[in-house]
C-alpha cells in the first residue's frame, strides 16, 4: 500500500497557479465505507476551508473510493490539511495535484430558454465551438452538455450567460495524475 | 410435570457464542485487565457476556460515565496499556465525550464500547438512540459502528491496534444490541484489515533527516532539549538521558513530559511555558538550538509563535507528521518513533562544550527560583511541597486543572515516567480524582495522590463511592480556596479584578461529605499542621482518604506568561500596573 507522504518545506509554498474553480485540487483514495466522507469534511470545516466541488465514486477495487476535491482557502494551511486527512485511518492517501502534472476534467449541463430560432442558432453555435452536445431540445429550451477542463467550461458559461440560463449543473472536477504519477 | 426438568435445555448449544461473548473473549485475549463502565439497556448483552465468558477481566462500576473514561485514562497513563470503557447508548455514550476528548488531546490509548439501539431503529429517534459515531468523530483516533456480528472480534482487534500504536488515542466501538446478541458464526481470529494505517513505518527513520539534525546539533553552543509526552510514550528515557549528558544539554519538559527526564537532575530545568519555571523559559529565549523530542509545541508552551525560540534552530522529532509545521516550522524534522530516532541520532552526535551556557542557566535558577510566601496563611504550594518531601517524590500524582495543577507541576518534581497524570491538552476539570482511581487499580502498591481543586473535585466526586467499595487507598487532596482560582487570577490581572462566576460559595464540608460515603476525612487549616496531617493520611491505607486543605483564597500562580505573549514577557510576581487583556490565545 502507498505509504503516507511526508511534508517537505516545498509543500508549504503556495500552489503555483490556482485554476478557475477554487484554488486547489486534491485527490484522495479512501475506504469505501459509511461515515468516511464525514470524517474528511470535518477536517476541512474545522479549519475554515470550503469544499467547492466534490466527486466521490467507487474505485476499481470496490473496497475503496476515489475522491476529488476542489478547495479554496488559505494556501499556507493546505499542507496541514493534507496531513490531517492522511492521518485519518480511512484515508489511504491524499495528494494535491498541480494543473501541469494532472489531467483535470469536468462536465456541465446548462439549460437555456430559447424563444425563437435566432437565439437557438446562436446558442448551438457556441456549444459547437466548445465541442459540446445538445442533450435535450424542446420548443422553448435547450440543455447543452459541455465537458473539458474547468476553464473551458467557465469560458462557455461566460458566453452563455447572456442568454436566458435557468439552471446549470456541474459535476465538479475529476483529476488524474499524468504519466506514472499516482492520483 | 415431572418431565419439566428434563425439557429444560441450555439456552444455546455448547460453544455457540453470541456477538457480545465473542467481543469479551477477544478483549480477554488482548490482555485487558479492567473494564470501567456503567450499564444500561442497549449494552445488556455485553454486560451479560462479562458474566458468562470466563476471563480475568475485572469490571468496575463507576458512578458516572465520565468517571469511567477518566479511570481508564488514569490506568493507561500509569501503565501505558489501554483499559476499556463500557457504557450504554444515548446519554451513557454522551457522558463519555469529555473523557474521550481528554484522552484524544493527550494521546492516551483507550477503547470505548458503547451499546446502541438495534440497527433497524437507527435514524428513527428510538429510545436512547444517539449517533455517537457521528458525535465522536472529532474526538477519537478512530471509531466504528458495527453492522455485522461476525465483524466484532476483528473490529475489537483493530481498535486495540489503532489505539496503542503510532500516536496512541481513543477508539470507540458502537455496538447495536441486535449485533451483540446475535449468534456469532465467524472467525475469532480474523485478521485486522487497515490499509490506510501503517504505524510500523514510524520505526523507519530517514537517515538524511538524522544527518541534518546531527549537523545542527554538533554546531550548537547553547542547546536545549524539550522533552514531551511522545518521548515517554515511546520509552525513550535512556536515550534521552544519554543525549542530554553527552551534549551537556539542559532539559526542559512539557506538562505531560514531566518525569521522562528526572526533574531532580542537574541538567533539568523543569516545566516550561505559561506557568513553567523562569529559567526554562529564559533558556528557550536564549538558546541557539531547541531539540524537541515528542512535544507538539502546544500553545501553552510556545506563547507567541513568531517569537518562540527566535534565536534558535529547531529540530523537531515527532511520530505524527501532521505536527510538523503546525505551530512552529522546524529547521529539521524527524518523523518517527522518538526512541528509534534518538538511537540513530546518538550514533552521530558528539559531546558539546556548554559550560558557560549551563553556568548562565544556573544563575537564572538562583535568581528566579520557584518559591512561595511562607507567611499569610496556608498556601497550596506548601501542602504540595510537604507532600513531595514526605513521599520522596515517588508517588503517582494526578491533578485537575487550574492553579493547584500548575503548583503541583512546579513543586512535585517527577523522576520517573508514568507518575504524573494530568489533563494537559483538554484541560479537563474533574479529571484528577477518577484518574487517580484508575491509576490505583493499575498500581495497587503505589501511593496515589489526587490533587484537586474544590471546583474540579465537585465535578466527579461521586466516584468516592467507587474508591470506597474497592478500598482503594487514594489520597484525595482538595486544595480548597472556595474559588475557581485560575479564572479568578485572570479576572484580577486582566479584568480589573471584577469577579464573575468564580465564587464557589456553597461548597460542602468536604470531610463530612467523605465520611458520608464511608471515606476517611482530614481537615488542614494551619500551615503548622500540614506535615502531621499528611503523615496521617499517608499512613491510612484501608481505603480512600480525603484531605481538605483550607488555603489562601486569592493567591496567584507565577511565573506567568500571559496567553499569546512572548516568553520574554514573563511575569514572576504580581504586576504593579494594569495588564492588557490577552488576545493571542485563550
Amino acid at each position: 500500500m502507498a505509504t503516507k507522504r511526508k511534508i517537505t518545506t516545498a509543500d508549504k509554498k503556495p500552489a503555483p497557479r490556482p485554476d478557475l474553480i477554487g484554488g486547489h485540487t486534491l485527490s484522495m483514495y479512501v475506504n469505501n465505507e459509511p461515515g468516511v466522507l464525514m470524517r474528511i469534511c470535518q477536517v476541512f470545516a474545522r479549519r475554515a476551508y470550503n469544499i467547492d466541488s466534490l466527486v466521490v465514486s467507487q474505485g476499481r477495487d470496490p473496497r475503496f473510493s476515489r475522491l476529488t476535491l476542489g478547495i479554496s482557502g488559505d494556501p499556507a494551511g493546505l499542507s496541514q490539511i493534507i496531513m490531517q486527512c492522511t492521518k485519518l485511518i480511512d484515508v489511504i492517501h491524499c495528494f494535491e495535484h498541480m494543473p501541469q502534472d494532472a489531467v483535470v476534467r469536468e462536465l456541465a449541463m446548462i439549460k437555456v430558454m430559447v424563444k425563437g430560432g435566432e437565439k437557438r442558432t446562436e446558442v448551438l453555435q457556441i456549444v459547437e465551438h466548445f465541442g459540446g452536445k445538445t442533450v435535450d431540445l424542446t420548443e422553448s429550451s435547450i440543455i447543452v452538455r459541455i465537458e473539458g477542463a474547468s476553464d473551458k467550461v467557465d469560458a462557455a458559461m461566460r458566453l452563455l450567460v447572456t442568454y436566458d440560463i435557468v439552471e446549470t449543473v456541474r459535476t465538479g472536477k475529476v483529476v488524474m495524475a499524468r504519466g506514472e504519477g499516482i492520483t | 410435570m415431572a418431565t419439566k426438568t428434563k425439557t429444560t435445555k441450555k439456552r444455546k448449544p455448547k460453544e455457540q457464542l453470541d456477538g457480545a461473548q465473542a467481543m469479551i473473549k477477544t478483549l480477554a485475549d488482548l490482555g485487558v485487565e479492567y473494564v470501567f463502565g456503567y450499564s444500561g439497556g442497549a449494552a445488556l448483552p455485553i454486560f451479560d457476556a462479562l458474566e458468562t465468558v470466563k476471563s480475568d477481566i475485572k469490571f468496575v462500576l463507576t458512578r458516572h460515565e465520565q468517571g469511567a473514561c477518566h479511570m481508564a485514562d488514569g490506568y493507561a497513563r500509569a501503565t501505558g496499556k489501554p483499559a476499556v470503557v463500557l457504557v450504554t447508548s444515548g446519554p451513557g455514550a454522551g457522558n463519555t465525550i469529555t473523557g474521550i476528548m481528554t484522552a484524544q488531546m493527550d494521546s492516551i490509548p483507550m477503547i470505548i464500547i458503547t451499546g446502541q439501539q438495534v440497527t433497524w431503529m437507527l435514524g428513527k429517534d428510538a429510545f436512547q438512540e444517539a449517533d455517537i459515531f457521528g458525535i465522536t468523530i472529532p474526538v477519537v483516533k478512530h471509531n466504528y459502528l458495527v453492522r455485522e456480528t461476525n465483524d466484532l472480534p476483528r473490529i475489537t482487534r483493530e481498535a486495540f491496534h489503532i489505539a496503542t500504536t503510532g500516536r496512541p488515542g481513543p477508539v470507540l466501538i458502537d455496538v447495536p444490541k441486535d449485533i451483540s446478541q446475535s449468534p456469532f458464526t465467524g472467525d475469532m481470529n480474523a485478521e485486522i484489515d487497515l490499509p490506510g494505517y501503517n504505524p510500523e513505518a514510524s520505526y523507519e527513520i530517514d537517515d538524511q533527516d538524522i544527518e541534518d539534525a546531527a549537523l545542527i546539533i554538533n554546531a550548537a553552543k547553547r542547546p536545549l532539549i524539550l522533552a514531551g509526552h511522545g518521548a515517554m510514550i515511546s520509552g525513550a528515557e535512556m536515550e534521552l538521558m544519554e543525549l542530554a549528558t553527552r551534549l551537556n544539554c539542559p532539559v526542559t519538559s512539557t506538562l505531560l513530559g514531566k518525569g521522562v527526564f528526572p526533574e531532580t537532575h542537574e541538567l533539568a530545568l523543569g516545566m516550561l511555558g505559561m506557568h513553567g519555571t523562569a529559567y526554562a523559559n529564559k533558556a528557550v529565549c536564549e538558546c541557539d538550538l531547541i531539540i524537541n523530542i515528542g512535544s507538539r509545541f502546544d500553545d501553552r508552551i510556545i506563547g507567541k509563535a513568531e517569537e518562540f525560540g527566535k534565536n534558535a534552530k529547531i529540530v523537531h522529532f515527532d511520530i505524527d507528521p501532521s505536527e510538523m509545521n503546525k505551530m512552529i516550522t522546524p529547521d529539521v524534522q524527524v518523523i518517527g518513533d522518538a526512541k528509534a530516532a534518538l538511537k540513530k541520532l546518538l550514533k552521530k552526535v558528539d559531546s558539546l562544550e556548554t559550560t558557560s551556557w549551563l553556568e548562565k542557566l544556573d544563575g537564572y535558577k538562583k535568581k528566579f527560583p520557584l518559591s512561595y510566601a511562607k507567611q499569610g496563611g496556608l498556601r497550596m504550594q506548601k501542602v504540595l511541597d510537604e507532600f513531595y518531601e514526605l513521599t520522596n517524590g515517588e508517588a503517582i500524582v494526578t491533578t485537575d486543572v487550574g492553579q493547584h495543577q500548575m503548583w503541583a507541576a512546579q513543586f512535585y518534581k517527577n523522576s520517573e515516567s508514568f507518575k504524573w497524570i494530568s489533563s494537559g491538552g483538554a484541560g479537563t476539570m474533574g479529571f484528577g480524582f477518577p484518574a487517580a482511581i484508575g491509576a490505583q487499580f493499575a498500581c495497587p502498591d503505589e501511593t496515589v495522590i489526587a490533587v484537586c481543586g474544590d471546583g474540579g473535585f465537585q465535578m466527579t466526586l461521586c466516584e468516592i463511592a467507587t474508591a470506597c467499595i474497592h478500598k482503594l487507598p487514594v489520597k484525595i487532596l482538595v486544595l480548597n480556596n472556595h474559588y475557581l482560582g485560575m479564572v479568578r487570577q485572570w479576572q484580577e490581572m486582566f479584568f480589573d479584578n471584577r469577579e464573575s462566576g468564580v465564587d464557589l460559595e456553597g461548597n460542602p464540608d468536604f470531610v463530612k461529605l467523605a465520611e458520608a460515603y464511608g471515606c476517611k476525612g482530614i481537615n488542614i487549616k494551619r500551615p503548622a499542621d500540614v506535615r502531621k496531617k499528611l503523615q496521617e493520611a499517608l499512613a491510612y491505607n484501608d481505603g480512600p482518604v480525603l484531605i481538605n486543605a483550607e488555603c489562601v483564597k486569592t493567591d496567584l500562580v507565577f511565573p506567568m506568561i500571559p496567553a499569546g505573549a512572548a516568553l520574554e514577557d514573563m511575569l514572576t510576581e504580581r504586576p504593579k500596573h494594569k495588564m492588557a487583556k490577552p488576545i493571542g490565545s485563550t
